[in-house]
């Protein structure tokens, strides 16, 4: 069996606003990712996939607030550790994470090779400056970025080599996972291909052991992890791999996100789009039901009585929903007989 | 010999420079364009190739350096604003950025109300007014009710996209210039926005330009494309041909780095 890199056992996380109202983002969480392994989170935005993210890292600070669960990596409990213990033993060295907008942290005044010095001596203390100039190029080289860019000030870059050098800096202390969140929604489709190509590149040649990548572009998504989870309203709805999900989602949520998907192929002009309506709950009053149930098209009176668990369906997919798998299958069925007479 | 269209808005021309000297930069280079009735047009390219820019001279909020836009034959004439409103009587804009597209003190019944007024019903019997409104609400799949009194921001960016369309259905223009009305918004509420749009076009007819970086959604889309690089258009044509065929060697790579589901996607060629 495959040694898990990141255990999350039913990890809770809140956000208190300034009324003190407590906003539950990330609810009961559980997931586990493998050596070798990629996990993929999508969801709509709002519904805690960044927050989940940086949950993951232990490193919580206000108004993000640790509530309970816990979260082991690579066989180390790191959830009741003090944020300082944190920082200096766990980010970067255990777990990195690239943040949305990663390429705005460079200070503009510094050359690229100063970022990688404060890194590695923050966490390495006798190293002397050649030695890490020629870690930092050896690095560049494997990643097939021009060694000149060490020597250069980050507004020299444009915004893909900037992304592409944050990825490179967190990957100097071999991280054992890596969180990408949404590493390439600001670049264009050129650069976030290179991006793409680099993190499959840090996979398959040992940077790191494993990566949670997180995005709301699904195409994307598809191409890039192994496993997909689909969050919402703080929970997970459906985990299965990524063919699996695209193709044959349980969950109506899921059904209906991987209907929004758009991509230049043919035959993609015969297919309609499927929205759905409505808007997620207010997590400060979380339904007491599904939370699925305002937006949902198959709902029933018992959906909004209790919460739903996750269920397992066949070949290792969880969902939740409390309708059989069997009856949601014959139910999408029956849509796509009527849209295609409706045609 | 299928009915012969009406030719809308045509562009002879149209060049648009920043700057002089060495710091010259042309952002739209040259660029014809012929817009039908009842058509609907994208302009793709990437951040940077000007597609901005000439929807700004299309919607004349921007004097071209060189050419001439023609509007149903005439050339159009944007010398004063007196002459700017009734051009833009005919041809409105969704913009990208629904948090800014609204003035924060108006509430959103007036806003609905000024695309009346607009239109020449100020002097309507208020019920008629709230019966156009609710209608227009509805069409977007909003409920007025529950908007009256509402400031725009109290909405999500999605719902205020969708009252900007709802605007569109009271102003009918006969043109209406979407510039990238889905790039701030996440995929499941992009679909509802382009079926509405799609609503929109199918219910009044109305010519739309789509202005976008996203090939998959043009693709969706639209009845013509026409590719945009550095200021210039290298390539156009109906979509299945431009997407499917693609003959310049710009749009096979932009269409080759878009992640696909169907086919492979190669990471090989960066």
């Amino acid at each position: 069996m495959a040694n898990a890199m990141l255990e999350v056992r039913e990890l809770s996380t809140k956000y208190v606003t300034r009324f003190n109202e407590d906003v539950y983002a990330v609810d009961k969480v559980s997931l586990k990712v493998d050596e070798g392994r990629s996990l993929g989170i999508a969801g709509e935005s709002g519904c805690g996939k960044s927050t989940l993210a940086l949950s993951l890292m232990g490193y919580y600070f206000p108004p993000l607030h640790y509530t309970s669960g816990e979260i082991i990596i690579n066989g180390r409990n790191i959830s009741g550790m003090k944020p300082d213990d944190i920082r200096k033993a766990i980010l970067g060295k255990e777990i990195a994470y690239i943040p949305q907008a990663a390429m705005n942290a460079l200070n503009p005044t510094r050359k690229i090779i100063h970022f990688i010095e404060d890194v590695i001596l923050e966490h390495e203390m006798y190293v002397n400056k050649k030695d890490i100039y020629d870690r930092a190029k050896k690095l560049f080289e494997t990643l097939g970025l021009p060694p000149e860019v060490l020597e250069k000030y980050p507004v020299e870059l444009s915004g893909g080599m900037k992304q592409r050098t944050v990825i490179a800096i967190s990957v100097l202390l071999l991280p054992k996972v890596l969180i990408a969140d949404e590493p390439s929604s600001a670049l264009d489709v050129t650069s976030q291909k290179m991006v793409i190509k680099m993190l499959k590149q840090l996979m398959d040649a040992g940077f790191i052991s494993s990566m949670i990548f997180i995005t709301h572009e699904l195409p994307l998504l598809y191409n890039v992890v192994d496993d997909i989870m689909v969050m919402y309203a703080g929970q997970i709805v459906e985990k299965g791999t990524s063919h699996e999900m695209v193709f044959d989602p349980i969950h109506p949520y899921s059904k209906g996100l991987m209907g929004s998907i758009i991509v230049p192929e043919k035959g993609l002009r015969d297919v309609k789009l499927t929205a759905i309506p409505g808007v997620p709950p207010n997590l400060k009053k979380p339904p007491s039901g599904c939370r699925f149930a305002e937006r949902c098209r198959f709902v029933r009176p018992e959906c909004r009585v209790a919460s739903v668990q996750l269920r397992e369906a066949e070949n290792g997919r969880v969902y939740r929903c409390i309708i059989p798998e069997a009856e949601l299958r014959e139910a999408y069925a029956r849509e796509q007989e009527v849209q295609k007479h409706g045609n | 010999m299928a009915i012969e269209k009406k030719l809308y808005l045509s562009a002879k021309g149209i060049t648009k420079t920043f700057g002089f000297g060495r710091q010259k930069t042309v952002a739209v280079d040259n660029v014809d364009l012929d817009l039908y009735e009842g058509e609907v047009v994208s302009i793709v390219g990437e951040s940077g190739s000007g597609k901005t820019t000439l929807s700004k001279v299309l919607l004349g909020l921007m004097n071209q350096t060189s050419g001439d836009v023609y509007f149903q034959g005439l050339k159009r004439d944007i010398s004063t604003q007196a002459r700017k409103q009734e051009y833009w009587k005919n041809i409105q804009a969704i913009f990208q950025d629904p948090f800014s597209s609204y003035n924060i003190f108006n509430k959103i019944d007036s806003v609905l109300l000024d695309c009346i007024n607009m239109r020449g019903g100020k002097f309507y019997p208020r019920e008629k007014k709230i019966e156009m409104m609710t209608e227009a609400c509805s069409f977007v799949n909003l409920k007025f009710e529950e908007l009256t009194n509402k400031y725009p921001f109290e909405l999500s960016g999605g719902q205020m996209q969708r009252l900007m369309i709802a605007r569109i259905f009271l102003l009918q223009p006969k043109i209406l210039l979407a510039d990238e009305p889905t790039s701030m918004i996440d995929a499941c509420s992009r679909a509802t926005i382009l079926d509405e749009l799609m609503h929109l076009r199918k219910e009044i007819g109305m010519t739309i330009i789509f202005i976008t970086h996203d090939i998959g959604l043009a693709y969706y889309v639209s009845d013509n494309v026409y590719i945009m690089e550095k200021g210039k258009f290298v390539e156009g044509g109906s979509a299945d041909e431009v997407i499917l065929t693609p003959r310049h060697p710009y749009t096979k790579r932009l269409i080759n780095d878009v992640p696909k589901i169907y086919e492979e996607w190669d990471l090989t060629t960066v």
